[in-house]
């Protein structure tokens, strides 16, 4: 049992790792601000959420795995409204120059 | 050498990297941003030190609010910065960089000289937390065994709001603070400060009540009100209060003032200044913390709204 649970940790976790390897390698290289954003969004939205999910085998109690779930969800709260805007400005500076 | 020892070398590192690079960065508004990441990583050596209530609040006041802070200064200083292409003489600038070289010996000095275990009184903390009935020994640092310095660090913060209010022009004096924000209604950031509050005000509650036995308290559950309050702001949902508001100024002097007459209450019934009955004692340490929350929490959102700018008479 403990094995399957450390086996789904591991591979979670790797796969969220990769996400936010991906997404900043993205934020590093991609070309303009949308799709600089749209690398670091998967990065977060995904590669949080992997990791979230691979902890969650580990969590002492439900409550505790409940708080991680409500981490992720505020952080995935959070990153969509902050691209909106910055992508927003990032039109207006554009149609205006 | 393990993982953890590797990551923390790293994360070292990176910290020094980023708070060079602040110093360097030419631009105010990269400087503000790499601040931000600079206090979110700082956070993280104070949770890889186990000091999880310094982290909660360094990433809270040096993350968040002085980012926000900050953001705002380089947002007003962008016009100036245009216009102003002011180079410090050389004499100034000698001057800094031998200040700022016998700051850092001075550092150094400090640090190679710490005694090889360091004094501490983390063991006695430990051995009387049975007088406080909380078992969360910074808690029991800031609101018992120390409280006169939580309770001066307090009356610290209102006279930076008073110094900040100084500011104001005469017409704006007792008026509003900062711009009347307007958002579009339909727009994201006035769907995200309706939606956030709620679940940000739950959390800044429970870090207060879990600050008894775990990490968390007053400060940091305040610093997480402030946010949501100002979130409100920054999205045209409400507007700041003219600081000339009886309630406003009764809430921001709750906080120490509550504090000080349990202070003279311990002189008036017990021993000493701040000294609480035992069997009171968590219930007294509660109630002033419910009442400095909402003292921090204005505070910190008044201090980030900035001085009065609009006249409170329409």
């Amino acid at each position: 049992m403990s094995l399957a649970r450390d086996m789904i940790t591991l591979v979670a976790v790797s796969a969220g790792a990769f996400f936010f390897l991906a997404g900043t390698i993205g934020l590093l290289r991609f070309p303009d601000t949308l799709t600089r954003l749209h690398a670091l969004t998967k990065a977060d939205n995904l590669g949080l959420g992997l990791v979230v999910l691979g902890l969650l085998p580990q969590a002492a109690s439900v409550r505790d795995a409940l708080k991680l779930i409500s981490v992720w969800l505020l952080a995935l709260l959070a990153g969509a409204t902050v691209s909106q805007l910055i992508a927003r400005a990032a039109r207006e500076a554009r149609t205006t120059r | 050498m393990n993982i953890a020892s590797t990551f923390e070398l790293m994360l070292a590192a990176v910290v020094l990297g980023l708070g060079i690079w602040t110093i360097a960065v030419h631009e105010t508004y990269s400087a503000a941003v790499g601040f931000v990441a600079y206090g979110l990583l700082v956070a993280l050596i104070w949770v890889r030190l186990d000091a999880v209530d310094v982290a909660l609040t360094e990433a809270a006041i040096s993350g968040g609010l002085g980012g926000v802070l900050l953001l705002g200064a380089a947002a007003r200083l962008r016009h100036a910065e245009l216009m102003v292409a002011e180079v410090p003489d050389r004499l100034t600038r000698v001057s800094a960089a031998v200040l700022s070289v016998m700051t850092a010996a001075a550092l150094v000095g400090a640090v190679l000289w710490l005694p090889d275990s360091a004094p501490t009184l983390a063991p006695e903390v430990v051995a009387n937390a049975w007088a406080t009935s909380l078992t969360n020994p910074v808690t029991n640092v800031l609101m018992a065994f120390r409280a006169m310095d939580t309770m001066l660090e307090k009356v610290v913060l209102l006279l930076a709001i008073i110094g900040v209010w100084s500011l104001a022009p005469d017409t704006a004096w007792g008026g509003r603070p900062g711009p009347r924000h307007r958002a579009d209604p339909n727009g994201v950031l006035v769907f995200l400060a309706r939606l956030l509050p709620p679940a940000g005000i739950a959390i800044a509650v429970y870090i207060l009540w879990t600050g008894a036995n775990h990490p968390g308290g007053a400060f940091q559950g305040g610093a997480i009100l402030a946010a949501m309050w100002l979130l409100a702001v920054m999205a045209g949902l409400t507007d700041t209060p003219a600081v000339g508001r009886r309630w406003l100024r009764l809430i921001l002097v709750a906080g120490p003032a509550l504090f000080l007459v349990v202070g003279l209450g311990g002189l008036w019934f017990g021993t000493a200044f701040l000294a609480y009955p035992t069997a009171q004692a968590k219930p007294l340490i509660v109630v002033i913390e419910v009442a400095m929350i909402q003292t921090i929490a204005a505070t910190l959102g008044l201090l980030l709204t900035g001085a009065p700018e609009r006249s409170a008479k329409p």
